[in-house]
């Protein structure tokens, strides 16, 4: 009994100590005094453009912070959904968006800041001499694609579908990034990725256009996220996204502005 | 012990309250996630989802790789046990090392090993090719291998240790006796060693029964191929909620059921 009446004031006296982390001021001006650090949930695609704007974000507000959670879009809003923990999110496609919104977890709404189109990914030099997305259709290829649960997964199959070609991939990768693994390894012979992300792997994979009839439009939301630890820092977060220099980050990625 | 004196006795029952706080703590730690698994999961739903042909192939797939897994562990890991425990050579302990690895790698750092040496491009992997024309990686025996490969150290140290800690008088008497060394292993030896046997066997089968990161690095995610039940739960989880807690309560009942009868079986409580 006097154990836990001693706990009791334990929190209490704790709860009372608490520093008034990331007060701020109502009527400061906007963008000043940003501190504390925001949780952005973002595609797996974004991995590399987001991280670079997540560094501009950090050098122009050095008290703030940006904690990125990289994954497939659709993995995320299942996380968003039932556990939080994010303050920004950004997925790969219009329809895990919807799905948070739908359950009122959006502060505001989502707006799109990018956009990206499918290329077939090979190993450096196109040693199968692949070309077009009826080529992948032979038995003898080993095809990776992202499972039909994640955008890229099911970006990739409405472009097959657009060339009325049917494929037997080997593996349904989790996400985008693990399409890319196998094939730079050598392990895969082909795979349907982003255009952005043939762009992050640099001289380690080829990629071959998909012709524009045949092509998929990817739109990326980004939006707040209701309930977050810091909605300032990730308001402000978003904002740059948004803005020019954004904006070029994404396009020197291989994004299109949006 | 002297007289406990007050100081001693107030001591002694702090530490009893808090070794009884600890292990209360240790239990729910275990419980709650439990709870909080059978608390969602849809019992209604729970024939439909299992009738349904994908969850019935990464059921089966599941249970095929991990029993052959277990399997080709028992071959090879109870001779790689008696050698540890019963042969002298030079560098046992690095050996002993060598067979423990998988335990302590993360298992995705397992399968890119795996990749790296048994893949199409590995150096093993493309003599496999050439010379057989097997290639592994995508293959439902590329996840048995990956399988046997973060399972088989579990079977390996069990067995060893069993066979360390039997009396071997009887091994002995029988070898006096004149029984040859086979015939003294099968009517000697393994009938000592049995509840170890078992023991490492169940670890092992359970342990590639769950295995995930090295399958989903080696082997890929195929439904019907690759894909067992860990890693149709991980998809599931992308967009199918409902779908992933039924699949991991039905891979947490097949665990629970065989392990009770192993243990009803063969390893009596102490």
């Amino acid at each position: 009994m006097k154990l836990k009446a001693f706990g009791l004031l334990a929190v209490v006296l704790l709860v009372g100590c608490r520093p008034e982390v990331g007060y701020q001021d109502p009527g400061s001006p906007a963008g000043q005094q940003l501190s504390g650090s925001a949780t952005v949930f973002a595609a797996a695609s974004l991995t590399e453009s987001f991280q670079q704007i997540g560094k501009l974000f950090e050098d122009a507000n050095p008290s703030a912070q940006i904690v990125f959670n990289f994954s497939s879009s659709s993995g995320l809003a299942t996380q968003i959904s039932e556990q939080g923990g994010a303050d920004v999110y950004a997925s790969a496609d219009r329809a895990n968006m919807d799905k948070v919104a739908d359950r009122s977890l959006i502060d505001g709404s989502a707006q799109v800041f990018a956009r990206n189109r499918l290329e077939i990914v090979v190993a450096p030099g196109n040693p199968k001499g692949i070309k077009t997305l009826a080529d992948l259709a032979n038995p003898e290829l080993k095809v990776v694609l992202a499972a039909p649960q994640v955008p890229a997964g099911h970006y990739a199959r409405e472009a097959l579908d657009n060339a009325g070609v049917t494929i037997r991939p080997v593996s349904e990768a989790v996400d985008v990034k693990g399409v890319l693994g196998p094939v730079t390894l050598g392990e895969a012979d082909a795979g349907i990725v982003y255009a952005t992300d043939i762009k992050a792997a640099g001289s380690r994979a080829e990629g071959l256009a998909i012709p524009e009839d045949l092509n998929v439009n990817a739109e990326y939301p980004i939006a707040l996220v209701k309930n977050g630890r810091n909605a300032q820092v990730g308001r402000a977060f978003i904002d740059l996204v948004l803005s020019e220099e954004g904006q070029q980050v994404m396009a020197d990625h291989g994004f299109i502005p949006a | 012990m002297s007289t406990p004196t007050r100081l001693s006795a107030t001591l002694e029952k702090v530490s009893t309250g808090a070794a009884k706080l600890a292990v209360g703590i240790a239990v729910l730690f275990f419980l709650l996630p439990l709870v909080g698994l059978l608390l969602r999961t849809p019992w209604g739903e729970l024939g439909t989802e299992l009738a349904s042909p994908p969850v019935r192939s990464a059921l089966w797939l599941s249970l095929v790789c991990s029993l052959a897994a277990t399997a080709i562990s028992l071959v090879f890991g109870v001779p790689l046990a008696w050698a540890l425990a019963r042969w002298e050579f030079p560098g046992r302990s690095l050996v002993r090392a060598l067979t423990t690895l998988p335990m302590i790698v993360p298992p995705v750092v397992g399968g890119v090993a795996l990749l790296l040496a048994f893949g199409r491009r590995g150096f093993a992997g493309r003599w496999l090719d050439q010379a057989f024309g097997v290639t592994l990686p995508f293959t439902t025996a590329g996840a048995i291998l990956a399988e046997t490969f973060v399972a088989m150290p579990f079977l390996v140290i069990t067995v060893e240790a069993g066979l360390r800690s039997m009396n071997r008088r009887f091994e002995d008497a029988a070898a006096t006796l004149g029984a040859r060394p086979w015939v003294t292993f099968r009517r000697v030896t393994l009938p000592l060693i049995a509840p170890s046997l078992w023991a490492g066997a169940a670890l092992a089968w359970a342990r590639a029964l769950g295995e995930f990161g090295a399958t989903i690095t080696f082997a890929g995610n195929l439904p019907g191929r690759t894909q067992t039940i860990p890693l149709a739960v991980y998809l599931a989880l992308e967009n199918r909620l409902e779908a992933a807690i039924t699949l991991s309560v039905v891979l947490l009942a097949v665990s629970l059921t065989v392990l009770v009868l192993l243990r009803d079986r063969f390893m009596p409580n102490p």
